[in-house]
């Protein structure tokens, strides 16, 4: 039986693994969005406050996956909850540092001119530095969507959904030619995805960018 | 001396803007960046705060609508304490360019223009209308500027967009810090000369920092000189500072040529031009030579019919220059400074030039000695204190 022949047998699953498997990325980067961008937001003029942020994310980043899990089932137990959390705090990292970057780029005549008319710092964040830091913004959704991608495979460790269960099944099967075939499936979902979700925030910043902020 | 729509306002009028004991202290510097300044700012003039860099005058002006907050002193705004008020609403009523012109660049010209009415809460309709008025005063025309991206426009037209932003709510007080700094010099003397004609129709009270001693002097009604330490050394007239320095500092300021400077203070218009005869060019042409010869002038200017100068006769004219004179190489009309009269004299070789009105027909013809002694008087004998507000000299 080739992959090919194996794959036609078994499509209908891979594509509903590979849409649980989207679900769960675009929560997880959803969260980092929303958890991410305001703490950008609420440290990026200090000094102290941006090491803190950057640090943390970075400081995220290397525990390893499983360990991550092993913390977060005691609280969440297992499931699809511990998976969408996991993907959230390993998203943060390039959000929250594109976010800072870009906030800190608005070159310092616009804002000092905004606050020289009187623009209180809400109307300010909200009608100059946050539309023109948005490109960069996006472009940390970006890499952290391709990122979340391929860490999500884990979630099926803790019984989450995705394409991790096929590898996982595959690895449980090791040694026969199915092994193979279901972690190639798994890769395969992961690259389509990979590849529609990199389109679809290319269009996303495209649409959301005023002009006059274009690079 | 209504020049450039200057008034004369005597010590007693209320200032517009008034500093008491102003000072910034930063942490951790053992000198004061501004210390314990003392300045007024006289309604419908505009004062400029001159100095080196690093001399705290742009420190002084962000003091002025707080976007420094100051260490202690008192900062009056039409007599209304605005140290500890509103920051955000302070602003709103107090204009503001920069050089960089800061302005959005992900806005267009309309929006950066609307930017403090629609903070006011202005409707649509009165937001647009200010617009174009606003567009049109600073020399854009509104349909084909309105939508325009700032990165779209050049240097100058940045410039003026910033000037029509910051007059967005019309402020009566303009803080402007080098606004034409960026700017090629040929853009930012149209650029100087508009924004003189723009403040004669709206006499804002204006604060201008630079460092430039010749824009200083265009553009000054008064000017408050700041040395390295952030004091005042002079504040006063730009006639004062350059024929009476009150200290070394100031006089090395200014540097040399302060009395060619002077002449660029002085409009043609405003002095009296000596009687000089004329040919009319109904004369016949026999008898034009005749008549240079029986005056005590070398050449004499031949008139048309409208009285516009069409050449110069000298006393041996001949043939062809009997009928149209000599060549007239400059005209100066009633708005051009003595200087650009010297100047036209020492590029054309002449000790005379000839002088028209604004619909361009004879005045008559200045020459060296009237400029040399309008110098002189104007030096004048007052010698007014340091600090003293005293009324623009007369020329």
């Amino acid at each position: 039986m080739s992959f090919w022949e194996y794959l036609a047998s078994n499509y209908l699953e891979v594509i509903g693994y590979t849409f649980e498997h989207a679900v769960l990325v675009l929560q997880g980067l959803a969260l980092a969005v929303l958890v991410g961008v305001p703490l950008a937001v609420l440290t990026y003029r200090t000094g102290l406050g941006r090491a803190a942020a950057v640090n943390s994310a970075s400081l995220i980043m290397t525990i390893p996956s499983y360990a991550l899990f092993g913390l977060l089932i005691p609280l969440l137990g297992l499931g699809t909850a511990p998976a969408i959390v996991a993907l959230t705090l390993y998203g943060l990292l390039p959000v929250v540092r594109n976010a800072i970057v870009g906030l800190r780029e608005v070159d310092p005549a616009v804002t000092e001119s905004a606050r020289g008319v009187g623009m209180d710092r809400r109307r300010l964040l909200l009608s100059i530095e946050l539309p023109l830091a948005w490109p960069v913004v996006l472009a940390g959704v970006r890499v952290s969507a391709q990122l979340l991608l391929g860490i999500a495979a884990i979630s099926a460790a803790v019984n989450g959904p995705g394409l991790g269960n096929l590898i996982l099944s595959g690895l449980s099967s090791a040694g026969t030619p199915f092994a193979v075939y279901l972690a190639l499936e798994g890769i395969l979902g992961i690259i389509v995805l990979a590849v529609v979700f990199d389109a679809a925030i290319a269009l996303l910043t495209r649409l959301t960018t005023t002009r006059g902020a274009r690079a | 001396m209504p020049e450039n729509g200057r008034t004369d306002t005597g010590p007693t009028a209320e200032p517009m803007i008034r500093l008491e004991q102003l000072t910034k202290r930063y942490p951790g510097q053992d000198r004061p960046a501004v210390d314990r300044l003392d300045l007024d700012v006289p309604p419908g003039e505009i004062v400029v705060l001159l100095g080196p860099s690093g001399c705290g005058k742009t420190t002084t002006m962000k003091l002025i609508n707080r976007l420094i907050e100051p260490t202690s002193g008192t900062i009056l705004l039409d007599g209304e304490d605005v140290t500890r008020a509103d920051p955000d609403a302070l602003r709103r009523r107090i204009g503001y360019a920069i050089q960089q012109t800061g302005l959005f660049p992900h806005r267009s010209v309309a929006d950066n223009v609307a930017t403090v009415p629609r903070m006011l809460g202005w409707d649509r309709k009165r937001v647009a209308g200010r617009v174009d008025e606003l567009l049109t005063l600073v020399g854009l025309d509104p349909d084909t500027y309105r939508g325009r991206l700032p990165r779209q426009l050049s240097g100058g037209q940045q410039q003026r967009v910033g000037v029509a932003r910051a007059l967005g709510a019309d402020p009566e007080v303009m803080l402007m810090d080098e606004p034409f700094g960026a700017i090629d010099p040929l853009t930012r003397e149209t650029l100087q000369n508009e924004f003189l004609r723009i403040q004669s129709e709206l006499g804002k009270t204006i604060v201008f920092v630079t460092h430039d001693i010749d824009e200083a002097v265009k553009m000054g009604d008064r000017i408050a000189i700041f040395n390295a330490g952030s004091g005042i050394e002079q504040y006063d007239t730009p006639e004062r500072i350059l024929t009476e320095p009150a200290t070394p500092f100031v006089s090395e300021f200014v540097g040399s040529g302060a009395a060619i400077k002077r002449l660029t203070l002085s409009r043609v218009g405003d002095v009296p031009v000596p009687d000089w005869p004329s040919i009319g060019q109904d004369t016949h042409r026999d008898e034009r030579a005749a008549a240079v010869r029986a005056g005590a002038r070398e050449f004499l200017p031949l008139l048309d019919a409208d009285r516009r100068p069409l050449g110069w006769v000298p006393a041996d004219a001949s043939g062809d220059v009997l009928d149209r004179g000599l060549p007239i190489v400059t005209r100066i009309g009633p708005g051009d400074s003595l200087f650009a009269a010297l100047d036209a004299m020492l590029a054309a070789n002449s000790s005379a030039v000839v002088v028209v009105d604004d619909a361009g027909a004879y005045r008559g013809v200045l020459d060296l000695e009237t400029i040399l002694s309008t110098v002189h008087t104007d030096a004048g004998p007052a010698v007014p204190r340091p600090g003293t507000v005293a009324t623009p000299g007369t020329v």
